[in-house]
């Protein structure tokens, strides 16, 4: 299990969580995961081309992370963050 | 006294719902809605008086369409929004920015929706909104890197900002683009033809191209559906089918008022009539109401002529600006209209454009107003 930290801006999904578990290998199963469980979460985070939207950020503990195909290790922790989206 | 009509608005930080009665002259207000989200479009449903759309994103978060089912009172949000096919391509993969336009279908179909997007593209829902399916016909077009050109558009993203259906005929259908103009289709979407002769594109080396304008707005006249009202990036034209030939009814405005703006608001029940709201699109394109003086203009005779309808709007200094979604009428008898501007302002009349009075101030940048019967 993955430990993901949620941002304000997908409370609705969660129900007000801020830290949720997920399964997955690598970043797109964990979001695809989490998005079984918190249905419509995934594509307000990543587009339809996989590609993580402009103003999100992922972090892989203080990594920042691009490429939602990139593997998780047991223990990982991904972080979602909302940034700069203006006013 | 029940409520008669509401007014369905979208704005840059959510939605909100204004209720009037029959006078027109009490509204309630329910609201915000999604606060924070940006609301491009929220429509009713006239088929079953019940469903609602709104087509929302955030500054952060990708767009989604939300979706009532008890006229607003809840919401839950579509399983799967309008989004293009995967693609293997990097180079020529999209992806919805927003949802601008949401159109119910033709009453002969009841649970199809259409949706156009940015960058353009055509969706179509067959269960009420709750799925989304690209349309090839225009998504996957040969011409849609042509009629779509890369880096083009609004200062929103180039936009598929309309999408009109034929009363009298379901596959019949208009497509309004800020990318490529009008475009036609004779077979519900599975293909498309320009629909722009004689309409100008002054921003590029030919004035006027197959293809390449800016439809800010396009209206079928509900009671006569072979005229086609469309208010462009360059003047107010007019399409009588079938003819394929627009006339330019802009050029009957005053000089000193143009024939620019965003939108064009035809009668339902007069098809002369129809009104525009004209901003000023000389030297810089301020897009504000020439001279800070805020007016509709209204023909009465297909274009011919247009008189200026101002009483109750300030009279100077006021710099409105209108977007293309922002002004539309309600059914009533007289007819009432209702615009939007991007200060947050809600304005009506209840009299056919005679006088205007405001309803609401202190909005977010207003993007959209839709009047529905309630």
């Amino acid at each position: 299990m993955t430990r993901v930290l949620i941002p304000s801006q997908l409370y609705s999904y969660t129900g007000g969580e801020s830290a949720v578990e997920a399964e997955g290998a690598t970043i797109d199963k964990v979001l695809h995961d989490l998005d079984r469980r918190y249905p419509g979460i995934r594509f307000r985070v990543v587009d339809e081309q996989d590609r993580v939207r402009r103003h999100m950020r992922l972090f892989v503990g203080r990594e920042p992370a691009t490429d939602v195909r990139a593997r998780l290790r047991e223990g990982d922790e991904l972080l979602i963050f909302g940034a700069l989206s203006g006013g | 006294m029940g409520n008669v009509v509401q007014l369905l608005v979208g704005t840059r930080k959510g939605a909100w719902i204004y209720r009037g009665d029959a006078s027109r002259a009490n509204w309630t207000v329910e609201g915000p809605i999604y606060l924070g989200e940006i609301i491009n479009h929220v429509v009713l449903d006239p088929r079953d008086g019940r469903t609602m759309l709104m087509a929302a994103k955030t500054g952060h978060l990708g767009p989604t369409i939300f979706r009532s089912v008890d006229g607003g009172a809840t919401w839950k949000e579509a399983q799967r929004p309008p989004a293009f096919p995967k693609s293997e391509d990097p180079t020529t993969a999209r992806a919805v920015d927003h949802t601008f336009w949401l159109e119910p279908g033709h009453p002969s179909e009841p649970d199809v929706w259409w949706a156009g997007t940015s960058p353009p593209g055509l969706f179509v829902s067959r269960d009420g909104g709750v799925t989304w399916g690209s349309v090839a016909g225009f998504n996957d077009h040969p011409m849609y890197s042509q009629w779509v050109p890369p880096d083009s558009g609004t200062p929103d993203g180039p936009l598929l900002n309309q999408i009109a259906i034929d009363p009298r005929d379901a596959a019949h259908m208009y497509l309004a683009t800020s990318t490529g103009g009008v475009f036609e289709s004779g077979d519900q979407g599975a293909s498309w033809a320009p629909l722009n002769k004689n309409v100008e594109a002054n921003f590029g080396p030919e004035l006027y191209p197959e293809f390449g304008q800016d439809a800010h707005s396009i209206a079928i006249a509900p009671t006569m559906p072979d005229r086609i009202w469309q208010q462009n990036h360059c003047g107010i034209y007019r399409l009588d089918r079938p003819s394929d030939v627009w006339e330019r009814i802009g050029k009957a405005m005053p000089d000193e008022i143009g024939d620019v703006g965003f939108s064009v608001v035809p009668h339902p029940r007069c098809a002369d009539t129809a009104w525009v709201f004209p901003m000023d699109g000389t030297t810089v394109w301020p897009r504000t109401s020439p001279g800070g003086r805020p007016a509709v203009y209204r023909t009465r005779d297909a274009g011919a002529s247009w008189e200026r309808q101002d009483r109750g709007f300030p009279g100077e200094q006021a710099w409105f600006t209108v977007k293309r979604q922002a002004f539309c009428a309600d059914g009533g008898a007289p007819l009432g209209l209702y615009l939007g501007t991007t200060g947050g302002e809600l304005w009506m009349s209840d009299d056919e454009g005679e006088t205007w009075r405001e309803i609401a101030a202190h909005l977010p940048e207003i993007y959209s107003v839709v009047a529905a019967p309630l």
